[in-house]
């Protein structure tokens, strides 16, 4: 850790390199470089409140139209940003080299990926978002249509702005303040693929929602009904990219954030919407300020020694600990929590241990090898919603017994002991009389 | 019965004193011992010198699958010492249960191959450990030549023992698993076994307890050695109930059985491997029963002595061999339902019952070696043995004693054993060749007698006990003498000619057949030039070098011991296969689809899978043409995979008209993956597979959860990484 500071320090005093060191790393997670693609430049300031967020939060954004011949994730095999804001719904093809291949491979590589679609969503954008899991709706006219929970508005409309506060319950994604008013919302609706178990709904519509074309009479039964639909879902790759998509430009603009919201057939009339509350805590989860675990110093050792054993005996009585910490956005705090399992595993889970923590990060317990022999590995499976997924896995063999290692005498075998040593006695005793005695 | 031994002795000895009392007697045994000795020496030599074909053609290298497993334990005991050595739990194979290799081996190869090695180490011979192990198969033939030699003269006289030593030399049964390179317990084990039989029959000719507590060391080293020791604790009390009913009952035979089974029995406890199976498992049951039974015969023999009333006695047998015998039922049945004596395995069913292994256990059924044997391979093994067993059975028959009844049993019994299992030749081997030495000796004696006894026709055909095949000619000899002679002459050149025959083709065997090491292969190429395929060893290093260090490696278990052995990988099965299931597990993973196959293999953390591939070179044992073994194996314990899904109308076929589930079964896709794009033969279409000869079916492999890492030279080998889950899915 000191090391790895006074390199940091080190590296700071280059004015350029200093640059660099701002970059993502294990050591710092929390996204610098952000590359926003809009369809035109207004979006930059029809979503100036959303961004203004960002780059006081210390983030650096990098607005291109998405169709700039110049466009370029990276150079030289080195990615020149961390996270990608895709606010270019009607997109058909990037400009540069970027393509939909380029952008997943950008998220494979550990980036983290914001993407807002609209009712006018191209088949780029649709690609993009089906490979993290969402399936937006076929229908290139659908939109979400609510007749009971859409936001109450001077003009009647034809229910397609939502006023949504079906949130997922997790303080990590959205943030210990509670939500209070509802998120205004105008878009399309998406469905999860259910044979992706890393997409989750964030935001899901009302039970009365379905995904239809407003302008045009319903011919056939809407093929996205109910809180199937999601609104807003995010994805945490296995690599822990974060990945954030919304079927809704619309709610990231300053005129959402701004205007007050009444639910149909509520009587609260809010002065602000929860736009501005939800998209902001969701960008700090997406951008890893908050939620981002690390797991050190894994440790095991006999009970009474300190030395780290090639091998485990059976029955040996050891300890185990590992050190986890949660980035906070700046530093790394301890993370606490009385959930966090160590399994003592061979194909199946031979030891299944809570771990008991000192508040300070450290994780630690102690347990009985089983009086099985082979390879074990102790595993900590860590995955709570919200958190980066812990994942550690250290390989041990356990031996049984040496030849040496057994008790040499054992109380109940002294029969057979005295049986022994007396038939020998007495076979010499035979002997000498037979053989001297006539 | 003492009396009657005696004169076959003396008859047996009396035309050599005949001949010496006619020149001078100390000159004439002195050439004698000097032609003996040399004759000695040469087989000595000749038993090393034969079995070195394979260094000459390729190289001083450990051959085929288990020598592997063995040289690295050698390895292991040579670097880390023998305490090191017995408790090694071995992690690297049979991921993730592991093994403990000291108490799962028969120590007695690899502690022979380490105290060579620290001896020639002590005398500053500085050799590496690699090449003791590759001698020391062949070191230990010359042994065993030694050993004929003398259990040929126990058994008859020291001319059969001298030609028992040159057959055993030459042997090809033998040769097929003693050629250098071939580190096997086989190795030593024949020469522990044969060791074992001519010590213990000494002991029962003489009744020495030194000879049979020799013997007691002897079955204690073949224990040590090899799991057929099963066979000589089977074969001897068998021997001793043979005696037992043909009222051979001696003290002899009571001291020579009662030490040898009880120290033998103590002595084997001590291998780890082995354990309390003496008194604990059934197959070592008939030697107990055997020991109590003496046990009775000798009280009741006391108790006759003493009665001295004929009828009483009779009372008395009768009461006393029903206790017994039923005391021994009520034991047995007793121990055997309660589970303290272990039922027979199923290897030694399948030797009683030759289809038992493969109704039951496939596993066995599998392997090459254990499949019952061919007419063709006895010939091959034995050529003109196998004409003169017949004949030396009938001189044993002729001069019936404890040691020819000792080698009869010895020859038929394990004869019937090499017919139910190839690898079994080799234990009927040295029976094979001492009986026919038999035949060869007394014939060549009794021709040569003929051919010199016609300065003193008086003395013709004395040799009752020794007369030969030509008994019916033996009437003629008082009228006819000339043709006699001519004859014999005839014979003997005869014989002479066929012994050359046997020399000739045993040479050519061991050279041809048994000196490949099956690791690397040779072939002819178009021109006549020797093509040599080096794609096992150039696979392993590929392992060995750019692979991580804990890799788990998954193959079909054959190559388990050369992938822990050359590669330094851990693997999931290897030949040593001692858990079905986890076998199993490996042949559902093969046979299942490619998505199955990878739950499968994340399951047991495998990285890398490695198949067989013979379809470029026409290499014909490969993991395709073993395919239906992992299928059947597989199935034994998991009824999803099911054989027929794999068969057309119960034919196994890879072309166009395969089933579907072979086509697109994870073994399949591995093997024949890009090879569509492949033309292997001039004429043919792309994909032509050369070890079938047929076009393969499925040329457009495309895998989703594994990628091709390496391939070798000659597409032999094929290893693939396991690609971890997808990152967004």
């Amino acid at each position: 850790m000191s090391r790895a500071l006074a390199l940091l320090a080190l590296l700071s005093s280059f004015p350029f390199l200093a640059l660099l060191s701002n970059a993502f790393s294990p050591e710092n997670p929390t996204d610098r470089r952000v590359l926003v693609l809009l369809d035109d430049f207004s979006i930059k300031s029809s979503h100036s409140l959303y961004f203004n967020s960002l780059q006081t939060r210390g983030y650096d954004l990098d607005f291109k139209l998405a169709d700039d011949p110049k466009i370029a994730l990276q150079r030289y095999g080195q990615y020149l940003y961390d996270a990608l804001i895709l606010f270019s719904p009607t997109i058909d093809s990037f400009g540069g080299s970027l393509n939909a291949a380029a952008i997943l491979e950008f998220v494979d590589a550990g980036h983290d990926l914001i993407l807002a679609a609209d009712a006018s969503a191209s088949d780029l954008i649709r690609e993009i978002a089906s490979e993290c899991g969402v399936d937006f709706d076929e229908d290139v006219a659908a939109m979400v249509v609510d007749h009971t929970s859409y936001a109450v508005s001077d003009t009647e409309g034809d229910h397609t702005l939502i006023a949504g506060d079906n949130f997922i319950q997790s303080d990590v994604i959205l943030g210990g303040e509670k939500i209070k008013a509802p998120v205004l919302f105008k878009g399309i609706g998406h469905s999860i693929n259910p044979a992706n178990s890393l997409v989750m709904k964030i935001l899901s519509a009302s039970p009365s929602a379905y995904s239809a074309n407003p302008k045009s009479k319903l011919s056939a039964p809407p093929t996205l009904t109910g809180s199937a639909i999601s609104l807003v879902s995010v994805v945490q790759a296995r690599n822990n990219a974060r990945i954030l998509i919304s079927g809704s430009l619309s709610m990231f603009g300053n005129r959402f954030f701004r205007s007050g919201v009444q639910k149909a057939g509520s009587t609260i009339n809010h002065d602000k919407s929860g736009n501005e509350q939800f998209v902001t805590e969701t960008s700090k989860w997406v951008f890893h300020e908050r939620g981002h675990l690390k797991a050190v110093n894994v440790r095991h050792h006999k009970v009474e020694e300190a030395e780290e054993p090639s091998i485990y005996r059976i029955n040996d009585d050891l300890e185990y600990s590992v050190e986890i910490y949660e980035w906070s956005g700046t530093s790394w705090e301890p993370y606490v929590a009385d959930d966090v399992q160590v399994q003592f595993y061979m194909m199946s889970p031979y030891v299944l241990k809570t771990l008991s923590t000192n508040q300070k990060g450290v994780y630690y317990t102690s347990f009985k090898v089983p009086d099985v022999y082979g390879v074990f590995q102790f595993k900590v499976e860590y995955e709570k919603l919200g958190f980066t997924s812990l994942s550690l896995a250290k390989q041990i063999p356990v031996r049984p017994f040496r030849h040496n290692e057994y008790e040499r005498f054992i109380t109940t075998a002294f029969p057979y002991y005295g049986a022994s040593f007396s038939m020998m006695g007495g076979f010499f005793l035979f002997s000498l009389v037979y053989l001297y005695h006539k | 019965m003492v009396a009657k031994m005696e004169k076959a002795t003396d008859l047996l000895s009396s035309p050599q004193s005949l001949f010496s009392l006619k020149s001078l007697k100390l000159k004439t045994k002195q050439q004698e011992l000097l032609i003996r000795i040399s004759i000695l020496c040469l087989v000595y030599i000749l038993a090393f010198i034969t079995r070195l074909f394979s260094v000459l053609r390729y190289e001083s290298m450990i051959h085929e699958f288990d020598p592997y497993f063995n040289y690295r334990t050698t390895l292991y005991l040579t670097q880390k010492g023998f305490y090191e050595f017995w408790n090694w739990f071995d992690s690297e194979s049979w991921y993730p249960l592991g093994r403990i290799i000291g108490g799962t081996l028969y120590p007695g190869l690899m502690v022979t191959a380490a105290f060579i090695y620290w001896v020639l180490r002590f005398l500053r011979f500085a050799v590496h450990i690699r090449e003791v192990c590759v001698l020391t198969a062949p070191f230990f033939a010359s042994n065993t030549t030694l050993v004929a030699y003398f259990f040929g003269k126990e058994l008859w006289d020291s001319g059969a023992g001298l030609v028992a030593a040159a057959l055993i030399a030459i042997c090809p049964g033998y040769i097929s698993r003693s050629v250098a390179g071939s580190y096997d317990n086989e190795a030593v084990a024949i020469f522990a076994l044969l060791l074992t039989f001519y010590l213990f029959v000494k002991a029962v000719k003489g009744g020495s307890l030194a000879w049979s507590l020799a013997s007691a060391f002897g079955y204690f080293y073949m224990v040590s050695a090899w799991g057929g020791y099963i066979f000589i604790i089977n074969l001897i009390p068998l021997y001793v109930l043979v005696l037992l009913v043909t009222g051979r009952y001696s003290m002899r035979l009571y001291v020579a059985y009662n030490c040898m089974y009880i120290l033998g029995m103590l002595l084997a406890m001590q291998i780890r491997f082995v354990g309390f199976q003496h008194v604990q498992s059934g197959e070592h049951m008939a030697a107990m029963g055997v020991f109590f039974l003496m046990q009775v015969f000798y009280f009741l023999d006391w108790v006759k002595h003493l009665l001295n009333d004929q009828k009483l006695f009779q009372a008395f047998l009768r009461i006393t061999l029903t206790c017994a015998i039923s005391v021994g039922a009520i034991a047995l049945g007793v121990g055997t339902a309660s589970g303290y004596i272990s039922p027979w395995t199923g290897r030694f069913y399948s030797l009683l019952d030759p289809t038992y292994a493969k109704d039951h256990i496939p596993i066995i059924a599998s392997v090459s070696e254990h499949q019952p044997t061919a007419w063709s391979s006895f010939m091959f093994d034995f050529h003109i043995l196998l004409i003169l067993f017949p004949a030396g059975l009938y001189f044993c028959f002729k001069r019936l004693s404890d040691a020819t009844i000792f080698i009869v049993m010895y020859g038929l019994t394990s004869m019937y054993f090499a017919g139910v299992m190839v690898r079994l030749i080799l234990v009927a081997t040295p029976a094979v060749c001492l009986i026919s030495a038999i035949a060869v000796s007394a014939t060549i004696k009794n021709l040569s007698q003929l051919v010199r006894t016609k300065t003193k026709p008086t003395q013709g055909g004395s040799g009752k006990g020794t007369t030969s095949a030509k008994t019916s000619s033996k009437g003629a000899l008082d009228q006819s003498l000339p043709y006699q002679k001519n004859g014999a002459i005839a014979l003997l050149v005869g014989a002479f000619y066929l012994l050359t025959r046997y020399a000739i083709h045993c040479t050519w065997v061991t050279s041809e057949a048994y000196s490949s090491p099956s690791i690397v292969l040779a072939a002819r190429g178009a021109h006549g030039n020797r093509v040599i395929f080096d794609d096992y060893r150039e696979a392993y290093f590929w392992l060995r070098q750019n692979t991580p260090s804990d890799a788990k490696v998954m193959s079909w278990w054959d190559y388990g011991y050369q992938i822990t052995a050359m590669g330094n990988r851990t693997v999931i099965v290897d030949n040593n296969t001692w858990n079905n299931t986890h076998i199993a597990t490996v042949g559902r993973a093969m046979s299942s689809y490619e998505d199955e196959a990878y739950e499968i293999m994340r399951s047991l953390d495998v990285d890398y899978v490695l198949v067989v591939f013979g379809g470029v070179t026409g290499y014909s044992s490969d993991d395709i043409n073993k395919f239906l073994w992992m299928v059947r194996i597989g199935g034994g314990v998991f009824p999803v995979i099911k054989e027929p899904d794999y068969l057309v109308n119960g034919e196994y076929r890879v072309d166009k008209g395969a089933a579907p589930k072979m086509l697109n079964c994870l073994m399949y896709k591995l093997s024949y993956y890009r090879f569509g794009e492949l033309t292997t033969e001039y004429g043919k279409p792309p994909g032509y597979d050369r070890a079938r000869g047929v076009e393969i079916g499925n040329k457009d492999i495309k895998l989703e959860y594994l990628e091709e890492a390496y391939t070798t030279s000659n597409w032999i080998v094929r290893i693939y990484k396991v690609k971890p889950p997808k990152n967004r899915w």
